[in-house]
């Protein structure tokens, strides 16, 4: 298969509540950041044509929510779909575009403010069907209780275990700028802190958070015009799990496996654990985290908490970024993971830099519980 | 860009729900699966053959957040891959659009496409309002409402010409629902009713009447994509996606004085013609399936799209050159203004114009050989899609 190469990426720095900026203006210091990098534009002749968004309606509370940012990413009499989900499948739908030949260079940019609706959880109960669920409360918070609950029963993960994971979460978070929560914990802060939802403590939840990035990408032919040292896309895989709890097994990482399965395939990824040497996965909860490494194939199942304590996270580069944990809005989480992955290949990650990176998996959820799961794979 | 592909895509499944006000004997779920079992049978294969599924509608007209995690409950998405994908109108052209560069692209070789709109169980006009910034338009958006074209037409070719062709408009696109048996709204309006109709239908705004303007309406329509190959091998009458460009503008309709810019809809055609060497494209193209909101916009957008000039466009329709059996028959299907279940209805126009091509379109079928196609989507402030289908694989 052809080879797509990220040419570019900027972060706005995440922060739990941004009120003095729109999104607008947010996305268009991101896309101001991209040209200052690539010179690139959007002029009829050479210039970006088709421009992907990722944002949601519900969280923006405006119907059509690309409409409010069509002059901040370039959209005027230019292409532009909004991928009206996490937006790491954004980036998997302008491999597409590349790919197709439709296009040679597409620009990518998401957006997301948590702290402008009166609570995330009211955004993430409306996901939930009018008849049932929703009269229940579901929520992803209380929906990822109940799968953290079923995971920590079968894998046997522990309270340290998963503290662990948060206070090494914030030490790697504390180096990075683009980070929202970068105060430093101890195990007992986390251990001990009070109970969200049950067994979700709220040192196990990534906080409220605003952000926006964006992304270049280009052929291989056309990435010389934006860059000479290119990321690229091998990999893309996606699967969408049942709806309704009663019909899933919660700790099973079923939909994980079969996304990471095709996009493994698609970047000829034979043996996740020797071929692989950075992951970011989007930990929104610290048990997803470990849960999300075995989907991923990095332990096998119900080996989480062993992986934890044997050094694995540290052995495969895991969420350098600080991850999810460290806060992101969760409409762009993916995104923030892939950014960091691009850092990381381009060498360019500063004080979070990790040694000879040369193949990153990112992975990336919607819907309660991992309903929906995205991996993508990229190369030096 | 766009033209130069890295392999053709075929439509090799069609389902559409039958469109209406009132769904109440099924919830979004059993909607969309309605759509895409049609879409199965219509292709003659099964979920087993799709390897991905792109879905999309306005989460805000119903309220629900992501809803393709509930919808997978009845669109065949469990353990598939799936994107979903919104443009507010134009979102049912853009799956298209998608669906090509899916397939296109190597990375699927089956892609199946849903789009869908419960507009009952929400608020059309306060949702569409809601699209507007909330510090600086909402208190002036009247959702999809304005008479701004009326005026400027009556401007421009005198307030009885104006008012009379988007009348006849009118009751054409009636006439053409009237034969289609999924069409909403279905009144058997007569060309002499015209006159009363122009007096007496209630003002929406101006002159933007409650005749001219669209439905609101309940449905699901899903179309199949297939790699040249799989199309050859899996149906025996593939439409072909030549190609097909978007455009979309700023924020607001227009707010720099009273220059005109060039409409997103004459851009894209122009662009889209151009590098596709058509250079008379009312001579080209043997149907229009046009997203057209209201009788006036389908008026004046006609003269956009066909690249016309001056009173063009009034005078092919007095000469009923948009009729069925007409130089260039336009909306067969009875265009938006018949059914508009929103986050479906763009997709309804390619649906249409691909089912004109296969020559299987119904009642509303068109009498001569259907060869080139074209069909519109139309959202947000001015926004466009517009694509080039084909019966066969010889450009």
């Amino acid at each position: 298969m052809k080879r797509v190469a990220v040419c570019a990426v900027a972060q706005h720095k995440c922060d739990s509540n941004l009120w003095y900026k729109r999104f607008q203006g947010m996305l268009l210091d991101v896309l101001e950041e991209i040209q200052a990098q690539t010179g690139m534009d959007f002029s009829e002749e050479t210039g970006v044509r088709t421009i992907i968004t990722a944002s949601d309606d519900v969280f923006d509370a405006r119907t059509i929510s690309d409409n409010g940012v069509t002059d901040a990413v370039g959209g005027q009499y230019r292409e532009e779909e909004k991928m009206a989900q996490e937006g790491l499948n954004g980036l998997g739908y302008a491999m597409a575009t590349i790919l197709s030949g439709h296009e040679d260079a597409v620009y990518v940019a998401g957006h997301c403010k948590e702290s402008q609706p009166e609570s995330v959880n009211m955004c993430t109960n409306l996901a939930y069907d009018p008849f049932y669920g929703r009269a229940m409360g579901l929520d992803y918070t209380n929906v990822a209780a109940l799968q953290a609950r079923d995971y920590m029963e079968k894998s046997g993960i522990t309270e340290e275990q998963l503290a662990k994971v948060v206070v090494r979460a914030r030490q790697w978070a504390s180096r990075n700028p683009n980070a929202n929560a970068q105060d430093l914990l101890e195990l007992g802060d986390v251990m001990y802190a009070p109970m969200l939802c049950d067994p979700i403590r709220t040192t196990h939840a990534y906080p409220v958070s605003d952000g926006a990035v964006g992304f270049l990408l280009a052929s291989e032919e056309r990435a010389k015009d934006f860059t000479d040292n290119p990321v690229w896309l091998t990999g893309f895989g996606t699967c969408m799990d049942s709806y309704f709890l009663g019909d899933r097994d919660l700790a099973s990482n079923f939909a994980l496996k079969k996304a990471a399965e095709r996009a493994y395939k698609k970047a000829g990824i034979k043996d996740v654990k020797k071929e692989v040497d950075l992951v970011e996965v989007m930990d929104c909860y610290a048990y997803q985290q470990p849960m999300w490494l075995e989907g991923l194939g990095f332990c096998g199942d119900g080996e989480g908490g062993k992986f934890i304590d044997e050094g694995g996270l540290a052995k495969y580069n895991v969420n350098l970024s600080g991850g999810m944990l460290a806060g992101n809005p969760i409409m762009i989480g993916g995104l923030y993971r892939a950014a960091e992955a691009v850092l990381q290949l381009k060498g360019e990650a500063g004080e979070h830099q990790a040694a000879d990176v040369g193949r990153a998996v990112v992975q990336s959820t919607t819907g309660g519980a991992g309903q929906f799961h995205t991996v993508l794979v990229l190369e030096r | 860009m766009g033209k130069k592909k890295n392999r053709n895509v075929g439509i090799i499944g069609i389902g559409q729900t039958e469109y209406s006000s009132h769904k109440e004997d099924q919830n979004q779920v059993e909607m969309v699966n309605e759509a895409v079992r049609y879409a199965l049978e219509d292709a003659k294969i099964t979920l087993d053959d799709i390897d991905c599924v792109i879905h999309g509608n306005m989460e805000l007209f119903e309220m629900i957040h992501q809803p393709d995690l509930w919808h997978s409950l009845g669109s065949g998405a469990f353990g598939k891959e799936q994107l979903r994908i919104t443009t507010g109108g134009t979102t049912g052209a853009s799956l298209v659009c998608a669906a090509d560069n899916l397939v296109a692209s190597g990375m699927y070789d089956v892609v199946m496409a849903i789009g869908l709109e419960k507009l009952q169980e929400g608020h059309t006009t306060g949702g569409i309002t809601n699209m507007a910034d909330p510090l600086w338009f909402r208190h002036l958006q009247t959702g999809a409402l304005t008479a701004t074209t009326a005026t400027m037409m009556m401007e421009e070719f005198g307030e009885d010409r104006a008012k009379r062709a988007a009348m006849k408009y009118r009751i054409m696109i009636d006439k053409h629902a009237c034969l289609n048996p999924r069409a909403h709204r279905r009144f058997g309006l007569e060309y002499d009713q015209a006159e009363d109709l122009m007096n007496t239908s209630p003002q929406l705004v101006g002159e933007l009447r409650l005749i001219h303007m669209c439905s609101q309406s309940d449905g699901a329509c899903v179309m199949i994509f297939a790699s040249e190959k799989k199309a050859k091998e899996l149906s025996d009458k593939p439409v072909w996606i030549r190609d097909h460009i978007t455009a979309h503008r700023e924020e607001t309709f227009n707010c720099f004085g009273l220059d005109m810019p060039e409409m997103t809809h004459h851009y894209a055609a122009r662009t889209l013609f151009g590098r596709n060497g058509i250079t008379d494209p009312v001579d080209y193209f043997d149907v229009f399936e046009m997203y057209d909101p209201s009788a006036w916009w389908g008026l004046d957008w006609l003269r956009q799209f066909l690249l016309l000039e001056g009173d063009e466009h009034i005078r092919m329709l007095e000469e009923d050159e948009f009729d069925l059996d007409g130089k260039l028959p336009v909306n067969p299907s009875g265009g938006v203004i018949a059914s508009n279940p929103i986050g479906a209805t763009a997709m309804l126009r390619p649906a249409e114009a691909a089912m004109q091509i296969r020559g299987d379109a119904g009642p509303q079928q068109i009498k001569k050989e259907v060869k080139h196609a074209l069909a519109s989507g139309f959202g947000g402030t001015m926004w466009t899609v517009l694509m080039m289908l084909e019966k066969d694989l010889d450009w």
